[in-house]
């Protein structure tokens, strides 16, 4: 893979990949490039066992701001539909590793989206969530108004997307938005850390697991009671669930193998 | 730049915006708003400033929203919301914000959100002939500019109804008894007093006292186990600032820190 453009990669640490959104110029706007890098970077790191998890973050000020409206401006309705977007966040939804946000600033429409897409969201305690779409006569288009419903519900989901409002951090966190809120200078260091704990927790399980609770949006409680029972079940055939046990009546810390 | 109703000075660490109005008893309207938000990213822009001073010119600390400024006498109700949406509430937010002590030297009478505005700084500093005023009660209104948030927690509740619902004047040496605000000083003495603690705190650790000021405006609304966290996470990064080692040092060593305020 040709090195990313609109992307700073770190090399992995204990088993996390940070990437970092790095188009100051135009406050992280998404454009098609990064969409695209993402999507490359999460597809090497699927395949990547030194990778247990992926941390993806924007700047101090801006998480992103945005899909890049001058490259939307650009399309018609041909080439919206034909527009590969769509397969770029499909690719990023379907990374079976964990995927965490660390959210400084502004976070908007498509970063917004993006955030959403994360496993887990941390944002600082200035960040500030919106989906402004409806201020450009258009509607949020990478799931805004389907994530953003599952996760914060209806009242608050629709106030977003039909006025275009934004809401803090502290509104985010009680709505499910996000899970924590830290000190804006600690917002990455603190996600880090957590990729950090779940990378050391046994790849098969952690996978099974975000699977399983991804599952809940897809399907009714019965069919998702049922995937977590054979996901529950395949897991007794794995070496590190025998470890797991074996570390936690031994009072020692397991060593996983990742089968 | 210029400003026609402030004057912003910075010297040697301190940045000090001062009302000047004194005509008008330094009392607010839009081009004073604008010019003091204008300020305030210069005085955010400008690396050395470590310590901010607001005071006023003449006679009165400030005394609040200029009335000449509103129109009631037409059918149209008026909306003060909008005043407070778009001035006081920003100016509010930038002291709270703002990365620096933010000292008040309450020159005079500080009436109404003039008064609140003083009781959001940092530390109050205020003249013996210098008063208090909550006035909003006679005009029907509430207290803004954070004076309903700030005052219960300064004062306590009965006080905070008190000096809300009757709005009647509170000297600056009650106002100390009270523990309303830091200080009161004679009146010749209050600016000397004022700049020697300015070029004081200018000196301290600006990023350590930041976290303070931080963490003390987060505990107003913080239950313990969240402030706990969030001391842990401010003396993580108050750890990591050069200011912390140079005190460590100079401590060791028995000699006067020098610190940078990073």
């Amino acid at each position: 893979m040709s090195s990313p453009i609109d992307l700073l990669v770190d090399a992995p640490e204990h088993g996390v990949l940070t990437i970092r959104l790095n188009r100051p110029q135009s406050h992280n706007a998404l454009r098609t490039q990064t969409l695209a890098e993402i999507a490359t970077i999460l597809d090497n790191a699927r395949d990547d066992d030194a990778i247990r998890c992926v941390v993806i973050t924007g700047s101090e000020k801006v998480f992103a701001a945005g899909a890049d409206i001058r490259e939307m401006a650009d399309l018609d309705m041909v080439g919206v539909m034909k527009n590969k977007r769509p397969q770029y966040w499909a690719n990023i939804s379907n990374f079976p590793k964990p995927l965490l946000a660390a959210v400084n600033g502004f976070c908007l429409g498509g970063g917004c989206e993006l955030a959403m897409h994360a496993d887990i969201v941390v944002a600082s305690s200035d960040a500030k969530f919106g989906q402004p779409e409806i201020n450009l006569g258009i509607i949020p288009g990478a799931g805004g108004t389907q994530r953003l419903v599952r996760a914060v519900g209806k009242p608050l989901a629709m106030k977003m997307v039909l006025s275009g409002e934004m809401i803090g951090a502290d509104t985010a966190l009680q709505a499910g938005l996000v899970a924590e809120v830290t000190q804006p200078e600690l917002t990455l260091s603190r996600t880090q850390a957590l990729a950090k704990s779940i990378a050391q927790r046994a790849p098969l399980a952690v996978q099974l697991a975000k699977e399983s609770v991804l599952h809940a949006f897809e399907s009714p409680l019965s069919a998702g009671l049922e995937f977590e029972r054979k996901a529950f079940v395949a897991l007794a055939a794995t070496h590190d669930r025998q470890e797991g046990i074996a570390a936690f009546t031994e009072r020692r810390k397991p060593d996983f193998k990742g089968y | 730049m210029s400003y026609n109703t402030i004057e912003l000075n910075i010297e040697a660490g301190v940045a000090t915006l001062t009302l000047n109005r004194p005509d008008r008893l330094n009392s607010f309207n839009g081009e004073m708003h604008s010019e003091i938000r204008a300020a305030f990213k210069v005085i955010r822009a400008d690396k050395s400033a470590r310590c901010m001073v607001i005071t006023g010119n003449g006679r009165g600390f400030c005394a609040g929203q200029d009335l000449s400024d509103r129109d009631v006498s037409g059918d149209k109700p008026v909306d003060l919301g909008q005043s407070l949406e778009d001035n006081y509430n920003p100016f509010v937010r930038n002291i709270m914000n703002i990365e620096m002590p933010v000292i008040c030297a309450v020159n005079g009478v500080a009436a109404g959100a003039g008064a609140n505005i003083a009781l959001a700084c940092d530390i109050v500093i205020a003249a013996r002939s210098a008063s208090f005023i909550q006035a909003f009660c006679r005009l029907g209104l509430v207290p803004d500019a954070g004076g309903t948030w700030s005052l219960p927690r300064l004062v306590g509740r009965s006080r905070a109804m008190g000096l809300s619902m009757m709005g009647d004047k509170l000297s600056a040496e009650k106002a100390e008894q009270w523990g309303m605000i830091w200080q009161c000083v004679d009146d010749e003495q209050l600016m000397p007093e004022v700049n020697k603690l300015a070029a004081h705190l200018a000196t301290q650790p600006t990023k350590g006292l930041s976290y303070i000021k931080r963490a003390i405006n987060a505990s107003q609304s913080n239950d313990l186990d969240t402030q706990l966290d969030l001391e842990r996470d401010l003396q993580s990064l108050a750890s990591e600032s050069h200011d912390y080692r140079e005190g460590v040092q100079a401590f060791i060593n028995k000699r006067a820190p020098e610190f940078k305020g990073f």
